[in-house]
Order: C-alpha cells, then structure tokens, then sequence
C-alpha cells in the first residue's frame, strides 16, 4: 500500500463498479484509526503534517468509492475514458426532452407549494436512477464498455443534479 | 502474567506520567473548564465552588479586566464597560451584528472584526474572549498544579471559517496550546456516547445562550462519525430574552430606555425566562432609573406565543440536516438535548413532537460540552492507550467556492465533507497576455458571491504571457483537523511555479497577536518571559516523550547510524531544555524534528501497511504469547 495506489488498491477492493460496502466502510475505518490527526496531535510537526497529508488522501478516497456515481467516473478515469462532461454535453433529444419534463413538474409542484407531489418526484427518481446504476454496473464490470459507461454516466449526472434541484425545492417549501 | 515497567536509571518515567489537558467550553453566556482525573471527567469549579463562569468582561479605567461574576454584577452599573455575550462579535463585521442598535456598547468599524471601545481602550472580541480563557486556564492551572499541555476549545458546529480563526486567535492570546477545535454538539455525543455506550444514529439538538447547532451522527463500535450538520450562529437564549424585553416594554408602554434601564430589564427579561421552566407564570418588577416602575406577569402561554418563530427557526435546519445525512426521522434513535436554552418547556415539546420521541435530558445541559471536550482532550494528550481510543470523524459545516466569472460561486468543497479534506480545480485566464489573476475564496451555499461569506481575497502574480485559456492555474483548498481552511493557488504552465498561502484575512497577523500578548501581559502577574520559558520547556518534553515511545515501538526502522543521530538529538534538548535559553530550546527541536523526519515517514507507511494485515499478525503474537506465558508458569 502506497500513498500514490489508486483508491481500489488503497481499501485493498477489486478495481470494479460493484462494491462490497461493509468491507469499504470497514477499511476506511481502519486505516483512519491510524492515521487521523487525533492521533498525532501530541506529536512533533513533522508527524502532525503527516497525518493530515495522509488522513486527507483517505478521506478523498473514501468519498469517492462510497458514492456510485464519483466511482463510476473514478472508473473510467482509471482506464482512461473521458467522461466529457464538460464538453460533450450533446444528448439525445428524447433525453433532453425527458428532462425538461421532469424540471417542469418540479417547478409546478414547488410554485403550488406540493411538498407531497415533490417527495412523488423524489422517490420516482430515484428508483429510475436505481435501475440505470444496475445498468451501469453491467456495462463496467461485464461488457467492460467504457465509451457506452461514460454516456449513461452523463446522463446519471443530469439525473443526480435534478435530484438534488427537489431537494432544495423541498427545502424552500420548509422555509 | 503482570508486567512490571522498570524504568533505566537516569531514563525517565515520564512517557507513562498524566498530561494536564483541559477542555474548554467557550460559551455566549457561560464558559466551563474540565479535565479527566482519575478516568473521570469532571468540571473545575472555582474557589467558591461555583462551575460555571459567566462569559463576561469588564474593562476599567486602569487597564484592568473583571471576568465572570464581579462582572456580571456591574453590568447594570456599567454597561457601556461590561461586554456580554461577546461570541456573538467572533469573526464578524459590523453590520453582520443584529439588534446592534439595542446594545449598550461603542462600536468601531475595523477590516475584518467589529471592535469595542472600552475605558480600557478599543478591544477586539477576540482579546475580549481571551480574558475568559485566562481565566479559565489560570482555574485549571491552579486546580491540576502545573502548565497545561493543551486544551480542546469547543466551538458551535455551525461556526463559520472565520469564526473559528478567531477564536483559536482567542486561545494562543490567553496562552493556551489548542489541541483541536472541536464542534460542541460532537463533544456533547462523545460524552454522552461513552458514558451510555450508545450505539445507532442520534440527534444532538444544541441551543445556547447565541448559536444553534443540530449534528446527525452515527455512532458504532467505537466511531463518532457525524453524518451532517446545520444550525444557525445567531440564534439562541438571548433572542428568547430579547423577545421577553420587547414584550415588557409595550405591555408597560415604556418611553425610549437609557442603556443602564435596557441593561436591567434585560436580566428581568433572562430570569423570567428561566422561572418559566418551572412554573407557570413569571412576576417582572423594576424601578427604573427614569422613575418608571415595572409590575408585570408573563404566563407560559404568553411566552411561547413570542417565542413561537424562534422555535420555529431551529427546526428548519434539523429537517436540512436530517435530508442532507439522508436520514427520516423514523431512523433517528435518540434526541440528546444540549445547551441551557434547551431547558425552555416549548422548545422541549416542540423538538419531541418533531421526532415524534422524547427527548433525552439525562445529561446536564450546561456541563456536557466541556465533559466531552475534556474527555477529547485526554484523548489527544496521549493520556489513552491505543485500543482504549475512539475515531472522531467530522465535518464542515458550509460548503466553500471560489468566486468565478459574473460574481458566481463555483463550490470547491462541498458542507458535510469529512475532515481534513483537501480538493484541488483548475481555472485558466481569459485575456490574452494575461499575467495575474484574482482568487476570492467564499464560503456558504448560495450561489451569488455577494450572498456568501467573503473569507479571502488574493492575487497569483508572475503567471507567463499566454493566449486566453491555455493557462492553467490550480487552486488547491484544505480544510484541516479543526475546520479551517488554506488556500493555495499553483500556475502549472511553462514549468514556472507561483504560489502563496493565505490566512483569511480576518484572522490575526502574528504581529498583531504577539502586541495583543505585550499588552495584556502588562496587567497581569504573570512574568511573560518565564511563562514562555515555560511553555517552551513543556513542549521540548512533549517532543520527547513523543519520539522515545515511537523508537520503543518501531526503533527497528532506523539503521544503527540513524538511530545514533536520533538518541544525539534528543540528549542535546533534553539537556537545553534544562537551561533558560529558550531560543536554544526552540532551536533543539527543530533539529530533532529534522532528524526524525525520515523515520517519522517511515512508521506511518508501515502502520498503513499492517491496517489490515497487522491485524491477524497481532492475534497470532497474542496466542503465541499467552502460550509463551503459560510455558514459564508451568
């Protein structure tokens, strides 16, 4: 194990989409127990700094493998696929349509003050973007696909940002 | 089979020896200071018995600051002089101060921190503050018989950057070696997490005397990991009390009131507040300096009609943090209620009703932050053995951005990451030639510049000529142990490297902090120098305590070259640190710093490597060695 290994070989875990969860959780509890800054911090300057170096590295790992879609693109990092998102943002125009309805009814529902209809929405969303992580662990872990990954992984990114648009319509209504 | 620790002659026992540590809460109305005696974590009370220290400074014509209770008496008298609730001031500018308007004190405008000007001449809050921990240290000193090693200070979860910068600068000010920051309702799960081994997911609902703090954490098998947290650093007891205050003031239809009135019917406001807990209604009377008298009753009823919004306004961000841990209410095992402000009838029943459960009260509200800051602080001195710890795991509160193109925020690290956590981008210049370019770091959630909290501006200059774009400049963020945040910015391009780090700008230059000292050491007994001296002498001890048990455990790292140059290092500051020279001292253990710096990298590799390989190794040693044990008992 090595501070340069790659977040997989760092948890000692296969390099693939599917995830043992409890093994990662468990992991990274176990190197963190050793290399917090809690436990350096009656340490000299040169340990403290160390640990902090060390302690951040995990931590970015962690966050990536923990979370499906920061690993599915970690993924495809590692094998060098560009997921593009910043320039290839051309999608299909059934997708965009698709999406447009899904921001219309999340406007509506917020304009009407329907925090039941949002949580609908929500939930629905979710189940579908349940169902296309299914998808895309096939396509990385079987079919070993990167170029067809790295579109569903786009679209998984369009579909993440209008979840997260729900939950601060959610949150406005709260307020 | 028991083991005897013989120490060598000359070799000193030391490693094994208790280190004085402390924790401190700093609160808006109250501070408190407690250590771990005896297993135990307990609060220092002061010389008449009393725990708590009310946060209050009086400033005097002669320099001299009153703190705690003598101030608090004369703030009626003098309130002008007598600063209360002055965590409120921490980290903010003027105009960030509500009911400012109100308040009895002169405000001066300054870069960065509002200032108060006082008959001891103009103070910033972060001296106010400081007078508190003085005080406090000086209570712990005297109680424990000796220099404190260290001292976790506990700060609202919800502080912001620039809240938490100064209140360390309060800390190094009063002389105190900060351990860590650390978010009072995290202190108050380990306290009560540790005391009632509790396993699961809880709330900590935390309402104090300024600050509203709600942390989600998870609890397991000897990890504290909070999930997220939210809240409100201006909301607290004293807005309960302000309501209390308007309300006594129409119902008596009062004329416009001078600052020592408004002083007075604030405290009655305060302790009707407090009567209500246990009764149902509260008398008001007050003669007051305009010959006006005060003759009210204020019901249970009446109180939480007033005080309804405010109620209101902690709830939203429990439901915000419970969304953001991706949690329901139906998950949540338990509500730990903390703060003094938690004692208030409605704001128990409303917190019930919200999780559908009653809340947990078993804890003293006032008393259990510090005990789990103590107990953190025990921690982090060295005072545990490994396998007797526990893993603290926690967040930031406000997501922090850079401000980009149009006054938009681009987020760099988003609220809830675990710390330290560090994130790097990479921007490019939009002019041709361009050979600077400006870095604003923000911090807050929204998404316009002028909605979030400016924490830093500065300049990356020196960046080569080039087309528009084809820079590229890295900015990099990290976030540390105690939720403060370093920027640095790298212009890759062309092998040239600029960088530069920033402290946020409203934190203390050390100049400033080392004037602060000058000045205040000027009213005190303390001599400075020997207090120094001292200080130095303590953490050269630390030192080496701390590299003599890392050669006992992992000696083998070193070649007997190395380990000779090691053993050189620290005979020469144990020996300095004998002397008085204390810039000897400081010298010394730069160089024993340096000398083990190889071997320092070196364990950290191999404890990372046996994480989960050492694991099995130790079961196998522990077996061999029992059998090992049972062969000489035979």
């Amino acid at each position: 194990m090595d501070f340069s290994d790659d977040h997989f070989a760092l948890f000692e875990l296969p390099r693939a989409f599917r995830l043992d969860a409890a093994a990662l959780d468990a992991r990274y509890r176990e190197i963190a127990a050793r290399v917090h800054p809690d436990k350096f911090a009656h340490a000299g300057d040169v340990e403290r700094r160390l640990s902090l170096q060390w302690a951040t590295r995990i931590n970015e790992a962690y966050q990536t493998l923990k979370k499906p879609l920061p690993r599915a693109k970690y993924l495809l990092h590692l094998v060098g696929q560009d997921v593009g998102a910043e320039n290839n943002t051309a999608m299909p125009t059934d997708f965009l349509i698709d999406q447009m309805e899904w921001r219309e009814a999340v406007a509506e529902a917020r304009a009407a003050g329907e925090h039941h209809e949002l949580e609908r929405l929500h939930h629905r969303l979710k189940h579908d973007i349940g169902e296309r992580y299914d998808e895309l662990a096939v396509l990385l872990d079987e079919r070993h696909d990167p170029a067809l990954a790295a579109d569903r992984v786009r679209r998984l990114m369009f579909l993440d940002k209008l979840l997260f648009e729900i939950d601060d319509a959610m949150a406005a209504l709260e307020e | 089979m028991a083991l005897l620790q013989i120490a060598e002659p000359g070799e000193s026992a030391a490693p094994h020896q208790h280190k004085l540590a402390v924790g401190i809460d700093l609160g808006t109305t109250n501070s408190l200071v407690a250590t771990v005696r005896s297993s135990l974590s307990i609060v220092l009370s002061d010389e008449l018995g009393r725990p708590l220290l009310p946060s209050v400074v009086r400033y005097m014509a002669d320099g001299v600051a009153e703190v705690g209770f003598d101030a608090q008496e004369k703030q009626a008298l003098d309130p002008r002089n007598t600063i209360v609730s002055v965590k409120r001031f921490m980290g903010r500018g003027i105009n960030d101060i509500a009911h400012r308007e109100s308040m009895p004190y002169e405000f001066e405008d300054a870069p960065g921190m509002v200032r108060l000007r006082t008959a001891a001449g103009v103070k910033s809050p972060v001296e106010v503050s400081a007078d508190i921990l003085n005080t406090l240290r000086q209570r712990a000193e005297a109680a424990l018989g000796g220099p404190l090693v260290g001292a976790v200070i506990t700060v609202p979860a919800y502080f912001d950057d620039a809240q938490r910068q100064a209140t360390k600068d309060a800390a190094r000010l009063a002389g105190l070696s900060v351990l860590r920051l650390l978010n009072e309702p995290t202190a108050a799960a380990i306290a009560y997490g540790l005391d009632n081994a509790a396993e699961g997911v809880y709330a900590v609902y935390d309402l104090g005397g300024g600050t509203f703090d709600i942390s989600i954490l998870n609890l397991s098998k000897g990890v504290f990991e909070v999930l997220s947290t939210g809240g409100d650093s201006a909301l607290g007891g004293d807005d309960f009390d302000q309501r209390i205050f308007c309300w006594i003031i129409e119902a008596a239809k009062l004329k416009p009131l001078s600052v020592e009135d408004a002083r007075q019917l604030l405290t009655c406001a305060r302790e009707a507040k407090e009567y209500l807990t246990f009764h149902g209604a509260a008398p008001i009377t007050a003669r007051l300096n305009s010959g006006e008298v005060v003759d009210l009753k204020l019901t249970t009823g009446i109180f939480t009609e007033i005080s309804q919004t405010l109620v209101a306004k902690t709830i939203q961000p429990v439901k915000k943090a419970l969304r953001d841990a991706g949690l329901t209410v139906g998950e949540v095992k338990g509500v730990v209620m903390v703060g003094g402000a938690t004692r208030m009838p409605q704001v128990q029943h409303a917190v019930g009703e919200f999780f559908k459960q009653e809340p947990l009260n078993n804890l003293d509200p006032d008393k259990v932050v510090a005990l789990g800051a103590a107990m953190q602080a025990n921690l982090l001195a060295g005072n545990r053995a490994a396998g007797d710890d526990w893993l603290l795991l926690d967040v930031i509160p406000l997501s922090l951005g850079l401000e980009t193109m149009g006054g938009l925020v681009e987020k760099i690290i988003p609220r809830n990451s675990t710390i330290p956590a560090a994130r790097a981008q990479e921007f490019t210049t939009f002019r041709d030639g361009q050979t600077a370019l400006a870095v604003h770091v923000v911090q807050g959630e929204r998404e316009i510049v002028s909605d979030c909290r400016s924490l830093a501006r500065f300049e990356l200059r020196g960046i080569p000529q080039m087309v528009a774009g084809a820079a590229r400049i890295r900015v990099t963020f990290q976030v540390d142990a105690d939720g403060l945040l370093a920027v640095s910015a790298r212009d890759q391009t062309s092998g040239v490297e600029a960088s530069v780090m920033v402290k946020p700008s409203y934190g203390l230059s050390d100049d400033e902090i080392a004037g602060m000292l000058k000045d205040s050491m000027a009213h005190t007994k303390d001599d400075a120098q020997r207090r120094a001296l001292k200080e130095a002498q303590v953490e050269a001890q630390r030192l080496i305590e701390a590299v003599q048990s890392a050669l006992k455990s992992d000696g083998e790292l070193l070649s007997p070259d190395e380990l000779a140059k090691v053993d050189a290092a620290i005979a020469k500051l144990q020996a300095t640190a004998l002397g008085e020279n204390r810039r000897h001292i400081t010298l010394a253990m730069d160089d024993l710093e340096a000398e083990t710096k190889e071997f320092a990298a070196r364990r950290m590799d191999k404890s990372i490597r046996h994480a989960f390989a050492g694991k099995r190794i130790d079961e196998l040693e522990k077996i061999s060695e029992s059998a090992k044990g049972k062969e000489g008992n035979a």
